[in-house]
């Protein structure tokens, strides 16, 4: 070796590490951030932060099912109320007498955005797939009613359903697929689960796994070009690094917690807070001494004081819960609402002989008034919710431990042990209410975590989903609601409101009453087909 | 040297089996539930029966060793199985990954050599001086430092403070394409901790046989000779001293691995080793297999490379005796 090779390492070293503090350098200067202050806002351009992501993009396996999917459209969509309007179908359906048939009518004219035209042939594929038992569809449940779907002709479709289910029309905003593209593969595992084709406003330019999923504006929409020609949604599961990159001027929107938003007040920014269904609830499992008592579950019902957790967990962004229908509902019932009482609470247990012991805890025929409370482990609002409920109570004289603790954990003792569960679903009261209370779904995965059983709750709920008269369903859910107040087998407490920041560029934007789920759809995002923005 | 490779790539195929198997034994037992983390939030409003439908569509209900068995076969035929958490085949995950985790690892790698190296003959040219003293503290900092915990404070300080750097991902929030621009500011944190965990140890054995080898006789007489502080560094020194950093550098890969791991994950960097993480915590059995399978031939590679390495650098040691 001569010393000529020799000196090449060190010499190599020098270059390299030049490189790399110039690379730094020059990094530093265009740090991103500074992008969006150089050129100034893209007007056709939004780019918004969320904290969920989606498994896959396949209607197929479950993808934007309750609607607002973007890259595809239901036969029906939502409205800004909720109410149902036609999408790919011309028209709402006509429903038979015996409310066992729909027929849709479909609109004309309509392409995928491979140029392939859509017809009645997709959306019989899209639903028999998805009731087919080897499509790995969670969400299959859902479709319960429906036997079979057939086409008359290109523009027609006909739904036949196993029995009269009057909510059935909600359940058609979900996802139609292409036929000629997702048939052709593995439906659980082929491409178009992560590169779908629909005949939505966008279409999907890329989806990065675990950080962003890049849209672009479909311009032969049937509905119209978007003006947001180019939409990204950014996946941020962190909050403050939410509310941070939202600051920094990365992100024109996001979802964030109120106690983050409301730093964002009069700088530029517009806070929307959407009204929702998501609950959170504690489950008395009837199974258990203590919470299947119903003079227990009536003066925990009381004892617990709903203004306060609204007013400091959730920062006055959220109200009082009673019951699964959040109170500013149509489908509410009026006079269920319960005040903050505790002597009233302390009366009723006194009165059942639930006597208090030396250790302050309430007992009755040797069982103490104890339980534990499970909640999601990592989830801060559940156990927020959680230690609240269980402060009240003891004033009570009840004595609650709370529990962190996996779905995994969890599943195994909701049968006795109470949950810290979450819900809601506002398209329909049946959706969410048939599965939480009914007695022949207890023990079922995770329907009817309590283990309630009503057999009054049970024949209103089955009358409200079979019934097409609206006053009929209306007194039926009415019932379901007074009989939660006489044998409260869970406690209700809170209905939250999910807070989005959004650039005000966009000028003034509308939210949905949402759902528990954080889906894609939720957000002043969810017609973003429609924004105008200022130029 | 051609039998010592045989020798050890034919060793290699009961490693990798018995690595295998002991992944999917412990993610068996594991408290993870594959349908579950499949359904997803759906999962929660799922029937018991649409779930136990999952469960055998997904043959997670089938026993731990038919699996096993199946996915073994199956790797040798060319299929590699569905990826039930990312929703596409194995192969696709892995074609989409693997290249941006060579591409992070690759230059983590080289820039923690090239720095440690540096330090560590700059330590040692002047043992105890403050130099020194400050390089060793620095190294045993780094090296005390849990990997994670560094990416975070990186996190907060050049991307949340300063504003200087992207928090994560792979190109800027709004940008749908990967430009050259983009990545390279995107890769400097990942990269930089990632190397920084490395760092420490080249620095603290070049500084260790650097050192020892000034203090040689030939070295000595060098000197005596008069002959530059360079010559004598670079013409003798290094050459003695940076043998131990050959061995090292095949064997640090299991290091970069677990690494890789952590880093990815807290960058949200669209590489093989994040979906490693994601496959373990979906009990995502067929994933995990592949994945398992590469970490374990990049061991038994990088442990095979530093030998010859060695070998080849210094010929009184033999290839395996």
């Amino acid at each position: 070796m001569t010393s000529r090779t020799d000196r090449r390492p060190v010499r190599l070293a020098g270059t390299l590490a030049a490189t790399a503090a110039l690379t730094v350098v020059t990094a530093s200067c265009s740090a991103p951030g500074g992008g969006t202050e150089s050129k100034g806002p893209a007007a056709g351009t939004a780019v918004v932060g969320i904290a969920y992501e989606p498994d896959s993009l396949s209607p197929l396996l479950g993808y934007g099912k309750d609607g607002n999917s973007k890259i595809f459209d239901g036969l029906l969509t939502h409205d800004e109320k909720l109410d149902l309007k036609p999408a790919l179908a011309t028209a709402l359906p006509e429903i038979s007498e015996d409310g066992r048939t729909y027929t849709f009518q479909l609109r004309e004219g309509v392409t995928f955005t491979d140029g392939k035209p859509f017809t009645a042939r997709d959306v019989v594929f899209t639903y028999e797939t998805i009731l087919d038992p080897n499509t790995n569809n969670a969400s299959r449940t859902e479709l319960d009613a429906l036997d079979r779907v057939e086409a008359e002709g290109d523009h027609t479709v006909v739904f036949h359903l196993k029995y009269p289910y009057a909510p059935f029309a909600e359940r058609t905003v979900l996802p139609i697929a292409p036929a000629h593209i997702a048939g052709e593969q593995d439906v659980n595992s082929g491409d178009f689960t992560t590169k779908p084709v629909g005949t939505g406003p966008y279409e999907l330019v890329s989806w990065s796994k675990g950080e962003k999923l890049t849209f672009k504006a479909n311009p032969d929409y049937w509905g119209g070009a978007p003006k947001i020609k180019n939409f990204t949604m950014a996946i941020i599961k962190d909050d403050d690094v939410r509310a941070t990159r939202l600051r920094s001027g990365d992100l024109d929107g996001a979802i964030l917690p109120p106690n983050l938003a409301r730093a964002f007040k009069g700088e530029g920014d517009e806070t929307y807070a959407a009204k929702s269904f998501d609950y959170r609830v504690v489950t008395l499992p009837t199974g258990d001494k203590v919470t299947g008592d119903t003079d227990i579950r009536r003066a925990l019902d009381l004892a617990v004081d709903r203004e306060a957790m609204v007013d400091s967990i959730l920062d006055g962004a959220g109200k009082p819960a009673y019951g699964p229908v959040p109170t500013d509902s149509p489908w509410f019932t009026q006079g269920t609402e319960r005040a903050h009482d505790l002597d009233a609470a302390a009366g009723i247990l006194d009165k059942a002989g639930w006597k208090k012991g030396k250790d302050g805890v309430r007992a009755k025929d040797g069982v103490r008034a104890a339980f534990p409370l499970w909640y999601l482990s990592g989830d801060k609002l559940r156990q927020d919710h959680a230690l609240a409920y269980a402060s009240d109570a003891k004033k009570l004289g009840v004595e609650i431990e709370v529990q962190a603790g996996t779905w995994e954990v969890i599943q195994p003792r909701m049968s006795k042990d109470a949950v810290l569960a979450g819900g809601g679903s506002p398209a329909d009261p049946d959706f969410d209410q048939y599965t939480l209370l009914k007695s022949s779904l207890a023990g079922d995965g995770f329907n009817n975590m309590a283990h309630y059983d009503n057999p009054a709750v049970d024949k209103a709920l089955e009358k409200g989903r079979r019934s097409g008269d609206h006053a009929e369903r209306q007194a039926a859910y009415d019932t379901v609601q007074r009989e939660l107040v006489k044998n409260p087998g869970y406690t209700f407490l809170t209905h939250i409101d999910h807070v989005y920041v959004v650039d005000d560029r966009f000028g003034p934007l509308t939210t949905q009453v949402e759902p528990h789920d954080h889906g894609l759809a939720s957000g002043p995002w969810w017609n973003i087909e429609d924004w105008k923005p200022a130029t | 040297m051609a039998r010592m490779t045989g020798r050890r790539l034919l060793f290699a195929v009961p490693v990798l089996l018995a690595v295998t198997f002991a992944v999917f034994a412990v993610a068996d037992a594991s408290p993870f539930d594959p349908v579950k983390a499949y359904a997803g939030t759906a999962g929660l409003t799922a029937s018991q029966e649409n779930l136990d439908q999952l469960r055998a569509n997904l043959g997670v209900d089938q026993p731990l060793a038919v699996r096993w068995w199946e996915r073994i076969t199956g790797a040798l035929t060319g299929d590699l199985g569905h990826s039930a958490v990312m929703r596409q085949p194995v192969a696709d995950v892995i074609a989409e990954r693997i290249g941006w985790s060579v591409l992070l690892a690759a230059l983590a790698f080289a820039a923690a050599v090239l720095a440690g190296t540096a330090l560590g003959v700059l330590a040692a040219r002047r043992r105890g001086s403050l130099l020194d003293r400050a390089v060793t503290s620095l190294a045993y900092t780094l090296e005390a430092a849990p990997i994670f915990w560094l990416g975070l404070l990186a996190v907060w300080f050049f991307a949340l403070q300063l504003g200087w750097l992207p928090a994560g991902g792979l190109t800027d929030t709004g940008s749908s394409t990967v430009t050259a621009g983009q990545l390279t500011t995107h890769l400097i944190l990942p990269a930089g901790v990632l190397a920084a965990s490395q760092l420490p140890w080249f620095a603290l054995y070049v500084r260790q046989g650097v050192g020892d080898a000034l203090d040689e006789d030939p070295v000595r007489g060098a000197r005596a000779r008069g002959l530059s502080e360079r010559t004598v560094l670079l013409g003798h020194a290094l050459r003695s001293g940076l043998l131990p950093v050959l061995t090292l550098i095949g064997s640090r890969v299991p290091e970069l691995i677990t690494g890789a791991l952590l880093v990815e994950t807290v960058f949200s960097w669209p590489g093989i080793a994040a979906a490693t993480v994601q496959a373990a915590t979906a009990v995502d059995f067929p994933l995990l297999a592949a994945t398992t399978v590469l970490a374990t031939a990049a061991v038994l590679l990088g442990n095979l490379f530093a030998d010859l390495l060695y070998g080849l650098a210094d010929p009184r040691v033999g290839f395996d005796g």
